[in-house]
């Protein structure tokens, strides 16, 4: 097999590589800089050139990148690899490996929809597809990201009547980028938190355009009380930096809005399912289009989704790795170093 | 169905009180009244049981959508909820309807369960087809008969009263009598204050805070309550909350879940026939022999009975017990002190109590010979007034009081009520006049050995616990507990669970035993249903014990010392239940 899943990650032994490895290794091909994908510590990373000023900031300083444009190749002992927009974040790549006119796709984590903030997913032709999971169910079915926007600007205008500030949570990498670029900026003011700030630069140089956005000094922030939209990471919920905004109403930007419950449990005003993922129809589209007669399935719902491709005869296998997908704790932070974090 | 829909989804949007007041209140007045008269009835719990069976709709489902059964298996997991999962899966056809709530039901909802299964097939698919994502959310709550929403009754009591301008009080009484979803009445429902208001009809029950208070070193009782000579202490009992009302010559008990309870208990229907003429007590309904409550248990095996025979009346025994008296000769005696409505309370009892001694005494002597073949105790219950007065437990000083607290278990009730001498009866739960100070629960630690997902708001994380102790170098289950923990701890251990499951089994994972909790119960008791040979009352998590390891965790020898304080020990499981 060209690729293997070792307990390092994705191996292959024809060209010496692993892909979105969880372990250091000493030529490692990365797919995106999300840290349950990008980990510190192996000596060589080969990643997108979009994406550099990203990865550069995940990776460290020190980090050995080779970047390399969408869609141009190297070869590695004979392998020719690729990269190919994901769709997923800014710089996020789908990784071509082929040997021998063998093909093989690794996805990483990606989404179908188009957006202004990252390159548009397209579906690679390859007899194997590896690919992510995480909302591998057919209850997740995402509306057009147009129709979550409109809710989303309705919804800091009815708060602006009622003068509330609209805090919206959101991951720091990513989402928080899609959202302010979504955002109506002549409504009002917005803010960011401080952990979701960092990656906007990187973004603007990449050629992202976003809203104007306001500095959380303390006479701004009293003044716009009641009428501004703060973008925070979930993990500033109930903490006191919110309080200096006064009277809020409390949203949350992720694939798992989808199901009440999930909003519910968190307390918060509103839900808006904005997922930077593949949704269930997005998925059995995309493996389609590959033309993949050999599906392995990484993260999230992986066994649901393998038994579903077996049964509509597909040659199909959930393959165990320590990918978190849009985890409900992604983005606060996850230990560096743990042993086993796996989601079957 | 549209402007209902929007209700729902507005009033899912927020977790203000007063937002959903206001929304309530605007759809009220809005909605035309054959509308609002099923919005009410939905709102209010009065749901039609389930139209369809759960396996023709998860049958149907599968066809029309496409999915296998164990693909929408694996979705209820995720969802944790019937109908909106249900509403999720299929594919946005649906452009909405135009049908009025009040058409939805009579059109679709009542008649979808008088028809054959083909034609409920037809209806159901062609009105899931036509509906649009959030509708079909509501309508599908409607065909489970799970309508139920983050919205209390009290909160759409307050709504009602304010469109019609009452006090919510008469709004909470009307609420909860006789009306049918019609525009006709839930236009009377809305009408002016008037005289109609109290026929059959039960008072608001009036509802007690927990004292919660773990006293420090240096905070007494005293510091919170002031002269003990304020309050008047009686025990808390572990039954069934109910009004016993008698007027117009009739007898009717309602329990606090606003439900009529009359027919379970005939012998307390015969002893209302000795109140005098428009009383309404409040009290609990308990199990009860001889001169003592029996376990909860008890009163729910008899509520497990359809039909309340001579024979369940005696294999089952009850009593009312007394402590509060809302009405008297027809006149409603709430606003009157405590102190008052107890000492009327105790006259209206000893009355009753002589005419049921006067006036059954034939009676008595036969039903004594029939039951000859049972043993004393039996008869004894059997032929005994049931409605009793639950005792003041007179009290010279805080600290006598809470000596009595500390043996509250082997009187068999779970605590104590405080209510104070000088209040009147209120409504809801307003905080300062009636308290109940349960009893310190039993702790042990335990030990996480497997986790379930949970439902509603818990879906998809792992919340429902089963917690194990030690037994000769093994961990047997004995507890499951759902409760206690935060919402960042749930969090916590869901992921301990992801990421340390041993084995699946279904739904259940047996994970690595290493994560120990500290669990309050009520009671230990001996089960032959369970391994490990006991049962455990109302458990629940009392906090994490990050500092102990599995190995500090209690044995099941400390569970089982624990059963020897048992409350109300109960003669008949000792007799009849083998």
């Amino acid at each position: 097999m060209l690729l293997q899943n070792t307990e390092r990650g994705l191996f292959c032994s024809a060209g010496d590589f692993y892909i979105d490895p969880w372990k250091p290794v000493d030529f490692a091909v990365v797919t995106h800089a999300h840290s349950d994908h990008a980990r510190w510590g192996s000596k060589h990373y080969l990643v997108s050139k979009i994406g550099e000023e990203i990865f550069r900031a995940r990776l460290g300083p020190q980090a050995n990148l080779q970047t390399l444009s969408f869609s141009e190749s190297i070869a590695r002992n004979g392998v020719k690899l690729s990269l190919h927009p994901a769709g997923h974040i800014l710089g996020s790549a789908q990784i071509r490996v082929e040997f021998q006119g063998e093909v093989w796709v690794v996805s990483g984590d990606y989404k179908i929809e188009s957006d202004n903030t990252c390159d548009a997913f397209e579906p690679i032709r390859c007899h194997t597809f590896v690919t992510e999971s995480t909302f591998g169910l057919p209850i997740y079915k995402w509306s057009p990201q147009k129709e979550i926007f409109a809710e989303i600007n309705e919804w800091w205008r009815d708060n602006q009547q009622k003068e509330r500030t609209s805090v919206l949570f959101g991951y720091s990498l990513g989402k928080t980028q899609r959202l302010l670029a979504g955002l109506e900026g002549d409504i009002g003011p917005i803010f960011l938190h401080g952990a979701v700030a960092n990656f906007i630069p990187a973004y603007q140089r990449a050629g992202v355009r976003f809203p104007a956005i306001s500095v959380t000094k303390p006479e701004n922030v009293r003044a716009t009380r009641g009428k501004a939209m703060v973008i925070a990471p979930p993990s500033a919920d109930n903490t006191p930096w919110l309080r200096k905004f006064g009277e809020c109403s409390t949203a949350f930007a992720s694939g798992w809005m989808q199901v009440r419950g999930t909003r519910r449990r968190r307390a918060l005003d509103r839900g808006f399912a904005l997922s930077d993922h593949v949704d269930w129809p997005g998925l059995m589209d995309t493996i389609k289009a590959t033309g993949a007669e050999k599906i392995w399935a990484t993260h999230g719902y992986t066994a649901p989704v393998v038994r579903w491709l077996r049964e509509n005869g597909w040659d199909a296998d959930a393959i165990k790795t320590e990918y978190e997908g849009e985890s409900e704790t992604e983005g606060e932070d996850l230990p560096e170093t743990t042993e086993q974090n796996r989601e079957d | 169905m549209q402007r209902f829909t929007k209700l729902f989804c507005e009033l899912d949007q927020t977790t203000r009180t007063n937002e959903k007041v206001a929304v309530l209140e605007n759809y009220f007045r809005e909605a035309p009244p054959a509308d609002a008269a099923w919005a009410l009835a939905f709102l209010s719990g009065r749901t039609p049981p389930r139209v369809i069976s759960t396996r023709n709709l998860w049958d149907w489902a599968s066809v029309e959508t496409g999915f296998p059964a164990w693909l929408m298996e694996e979705c209820y997991e995720s969802v944790g909820d019937l109908a909106e999962m249900l509403a999720l899966l299929f594919q946005d056809s649906g452009g909405g309807t135009l049908l009025t709530l009040s058409q939805i039901v009579s059109e679709r909802l009542l008649p979808i369960r008088e028809l054959a299964d083909i034609s409920k097939r037809q209806l159901l698919v062609q009105t899931w087809r036509e509906l649009n994502r959030p509708e079909r959310l509501v309508w599908n709550k409607l065909i489970t008969g799970e309508f139920r929403i983050g919205v209390s009754k009290t909160l759409v009591v307050r709504a009602l009263a304010n469109v019609a301008k009452v006090e919510p009080a008469i709004m909470a009484h009307r609420v909860l009598g006789k009306w049918q979803p019609t525009a006709e009445d839930f236009k009377q429902l809305l009408k002016p204050e008037g005289q109609s208001d109290f026929t059959a009809r039960p008072y608001p029950f009036f509802l007690a805070s927990p004292i919660e208070i773990k006293l420090k070193s240096g905070e007494s009782i005293a510091d919170e309550f002031g002269d003990v000579n304020d309050w008047q202490a009686e025990w808390k009992w572990d039954g069934i909350r109910a009004q016993l009302i008698h007027r117009a010559g009739e007898t009717s008990i309602w329990s606090r879940g606003e439900e009529m309870v009359t027919d379970s208990f005939p012998e307390l229907v015969n002893a209302g026939k000795f109140l005098s003429e428009g009383t309404v007590l409040d009290g609990e309904i308990l199990a009860w022999r001889g001169d003592r409550p029996l376990i909860f248990g008890e009163l729910q095996r008899r509520l497990g009975r359809k039909k309340v025979s001579d024979r369940t009346q005696r294999d089952f025994p009850i009593a009312f017990l007394a402590y509060d008296l809302l009405e008297k000769d027809g006149s409603d005696i709430r606003a009157e002190s405590l102190e008052i409505r107890r000492t009327l309370l105790e006259n209206v009892l000893e009355e009753s109590a002589h005419r049921f001694a006067s006036e059954t005494p034939s009676e008595q002597t036969i039903t004594q010979q029939s039951l000859a073949l049972f043993t004393d105790e039996t008869t004894e219950s059997s032929n005994a007034f049931c409605l009793r007065l639950s005792p003041v437990l007179s009290v010279a000083s805080w600290e006598e009081l809470e000596s009595i607290r500390s043996r509250a278990r082997d009187e068999g009730v779970e605590g104590i009520m405080l209510k104070r001498r000088a209040s009147s009866y209120g409504v809801g739960r307003p905080r300062g006049d009636w308290w109940k100070w349960k009893i310190n629960p039993h702790v042990i630690d335990a030990v996480l050995i497997y986790a379930q997902r949970g439902h509603g708001r818990r879906a998809n994380l792992y919340t429902d616990y089963t917690f194990g102790v030690w037994d000769k170098g093994e961990l047997v289950p004995v507890a499951k507990a759902y409760s206690g923990l935060t919402d960042e701890e749930i969090r916590k251990v869901d992921h301990f669970v992801r990421k340390n499951s041993l084995e699946k089994h279904g739904p259940v994972r047996i994970v690595k035993p290493e994560l120990v909790f500290e669990l309050a119960f009520e009671a230990v008791l001996e089960s032959t249903r369970h391994k490990s040979g006991i049962a455990v009352r109302f458990p629940r998590m009392n906090r994490w014990r990050h500092d102990k390891t599995p190995a500090e965790a209690d044995t099941i020898e400390n569970l089982r010392a624990l059963t020897s304080s048992r409350p109300g020990l109960s003669i008949h499981e000792l007799t009849h239940d083998t």
